[in-house]
């Protein structure tokens, strides 16, 4: 099976989908000739054209507007927002609209748009190339957010999301794009929405993480296992709908449960997965409730001392492990 | 129409001043600009992004006056959201009247959006938006007139200026007497009609969906309009506009004005009109009727239509997925 980057997997995504199916196009600032600032969308333009690959004013709220209207009147856009960072001048577009659109007509419209964005900190971005922004989007009820933490599932879950009747927000950790290898198919496959994988067993607590904090999740289990702490841990791979089933299995199993997200602690996603552990799986538990999250700051600083003290690691996060280990 | 609008519109106040409608936001006093304009679309074809005002061109566009009050009464039938929206949220997917909100211009994005793939698909149709001059200064209605530009998109912003963004008068708006110089920004033309004009109104909405069909892109149109009644059934705008304000505001109103056009050319005479306003009388009431006696929604409907599946939000596994892939179920191709 042929090995790609995470990139180039969710730019095979792309090209595939829009091989496939006529009525899918690009949108964003410089994802044209250029590829986007990333190259997520290099080749593109060439093959399928101007009518296919657009590159837009540094508009977001105009982005992610239009692809609704452009929805609405039969095409399937990908709209690239260039930074996460950058994606607060369409939340009105993507909130008070894209989300609503369906309900509030009645079912009688519908959003079928993918609004992709490149988040997450670790690569000197500073604090406006670098944040996380899943908690604001997973609030909304008509919205699905996509987080994918491997080449497998990046090209699975972004034809998943093409293919989608309603509006998704999938958010690509962009130091994942070039570090992160993997196996990733030539032919037909999706990854369906909903449905968390479990890359790593175990039976003394259960670790939920997604994007780059899945990876480092994964290093801090291996090293916890060196000292005999078998750690459970979970890709939720989508975090709006959310696998509780899966996650709550796993903590009624092992009675702990550690939830691991580089975004900021307060309000965060974390909150959620603990509340529904607290109250569907209260009774197994044989510890509390745990999120080793990022800092309360305004994203990741430029500087590289406070870079790497914003940014959680393999090694902090085995100490979190053998913290709710010995509980 | 435009007597339809005005008389639907009055009921509507009627209604919500005796306990029956929640809330009222008017268009009286913009009907010329909106009958005027929406006559040079063709139903069907061409669509329309109206905003709370739009009364007379949605049912231009095909509404009837019954879905117009099933609507205002929030019953299950409303044909836009089926007693979700607030009243004058209008939306029928049946006749390309796409479904608005209430920050206001955000509408302006999605007719780019809307014109932009009529144009991709190579199909003749043209996006008319309309919104208050009060909306004007959104950066969403910047950013879509810039991009219409751009791509020269079959796209027609329509402006209905009265003066007011809800108390807040043109002065503290704008820095600009016209909003229409603001085209030249954008690379397309901008044009001033009165908006108790309707034939002028008709002939420069005919002329700009010339001009979107030929490829020569989008065109602004501001009407000069003046709004009758209060922002809204929760407004009294006799706290902020005078009486002699008022009272001059009169005589812009585009109905006499029309009605006397009318009867010079030879279209209407005592007895016509006499047969027109009971046909008018006769249908507002026979909306009113049917709307008011029809079924409210179900409240096991409240969480249908979040997702496209059926899904406790934000929590189910796996949720089954419509095999006929993206788009089958937008409706945007009614």
């Amino acid at each position: 099976m042929p090995v790609r980057t995470f990139i180039e997997a969710i730019r095979e995504g792309l090209r595939d989908e829009m091989r496939r199916d006529g009525r899918v196009i690009i949108l964003g600032e410089d994802v044209g000739r250029k590829g986007g600032v990333f190259y997520a969308t290099d080749g593109l333009w060439a093959e399928f054209g101007d009518d296919r690959v657009l590159d837009t004013p540094l508009t977001e709220s105009m982005i992610a507007g239009v692809s609704i209207g452009a929805a609405a009147n039969g095409l399937i856009p990908v709209a690239e927002i260039q930074f996460a960072d950058f994606i607060f001048p369409a939340m009105n577009q993507l909130i008070s609209e894209a989300a609503r659109i369906r309900y509030r007509s009645n079912g009688t419209y519908g959003c079928p748009i993918v609004v992709r964005a490149p988040f997450g900190a670790g690569v000197h971005g500073a604090l406006y190339h670098s944040q996380s922004v899943e908690a604001f989007f997973a609030h909304v009820p008509g919205l699905k957010v996509v987080i994918p933490s491997t080449p497998y599932d990046a090209k699975g879950l972004l034809r998943t999301a093409i293919r989608d009747p309603d509006p998704v927000i999938f958010l690509e950790h962009k130091k994942m794009y070039r570090s992160v290898r993997g196996e990733v198919p030539d032919g037909e496959y999706t990854v369906p929405f909903g449905r968390a994988a479990i890359p790593r067993t175990g039976s003394r607590l259960t670790v939920v993480a997604y994007g780059l904090m899945l990876h480092y999740a994964l290093e801090a289990a291996a090293r916890a296992a060196e000292e005999g702490i078998e750690a459970e841990v979970i890709d939720l791979r989508t975090i709006r709908p959310l696998d509780a089933e899966t996650i709550l299995a796993s903590v009624r199993r092992t009675g702990k449960c550690l939830v691991v997200h580089e975004d900021n602690r307060f309000g965060g996603f974390g909150a959620e997965v603990a509340a529904l552990v607290a109250e569907e799986a209260f009774d197994y538990l044989d510890g509390p409730v745990t999120r080793l999250a990022g800092p309360d700051s305004p994203a990741s600083p430029n500087a590289l001392p406070l870079e790497d003290a914003f940014m959680l690691s393999p090694a902090k996060i085995a100490a979190a492990i053998r913290t709710l280990a010995a509980y | 129409m435009m007597a339809l609008a005005r008389a639907m519109d009055e009921r509507a106040w009627v209604l919500n001043r005796s306990g029956r409608v929640h809330f009222v936001i008017s268009g009286q006093g913009h009907e010329g600009a909106e009958a005027g304009i929406t006559a040079a679309l063709t139903p069907g074809r061409d669509w329309f992004l109206p905003y709370y005002r739009s009364m007379a061109g949605v049912m231009a566009m095909g509404m009837t006056p019954r879905e117009i009050f099933l609507h205002q009464f929030g019953k299950a039938d409303d044909p836009g959201s089926g007693g979700r929206q607030m009243p004058s949220h209008y939306g029928h997917a049946g006749h390309r009247i796409f479904t608005s909100s209430s920050p206001v211009g955000t509408q302006v994005l999605h007719g780019a959006g809307i014109a932009l793939a009529a144009k991709l698909r190579g199909v003749e149709e043209v996006a008319l938006v309309a919104m208050g001059e009060g909306s004007a200064n959104q950066g969403d209605v910047h950013e879509a007139l810039n991009f219409a530009g751009i791509h020269r998109l079959p796209l027609i912003l329509l402006v209905e200026n009265n003066g007011y963004a809800i108390s807040v008068p043109a002065e503290l708006q704008t820095a600009v007497r016209d909003v229409a110089v603001r085209a030249a920004g954008y690379a397309m033309p901008g044009v001033v009609v009165d908006g108790s004009d309707v034939i002028g109104c008709y002939l420069a909405a005919r002329d700009a969906v010339a001009r979107a069909l030929a490829g020569g892109g989008p065109t602004l149109i501001e009407a000069k309009v003046t709004r009758l009644t209060g922002h809204s059934s929760d407004d009294q705008q006799t706290k902020y506009r005078s009486a002699a304000e008022l009272a001059g505001e009169r005589a812009r109103d585009p109905l006499p004005r029309f009605r006397d056009e009318l009867r010079a050319a030879g279209f209407l005479d005592d007895s016509s009109e006499a047969v027109l306003d009971a046909e008018v009388a006769a249908a507002v009431d026979d909306a009113t009727d049917f709307a008011e006696a029809a079924a409210d929604p179900d409240p096991s409907t409240l969480l249908l239509h979040v997702y496209a599946d059926p899904e406790v939000p934000g929590a189910t596994p796996g949720a089954g997925r419509r095999p006929t892939g993206p788009g089958a179920s937008s409706g945007g191709s009614a």
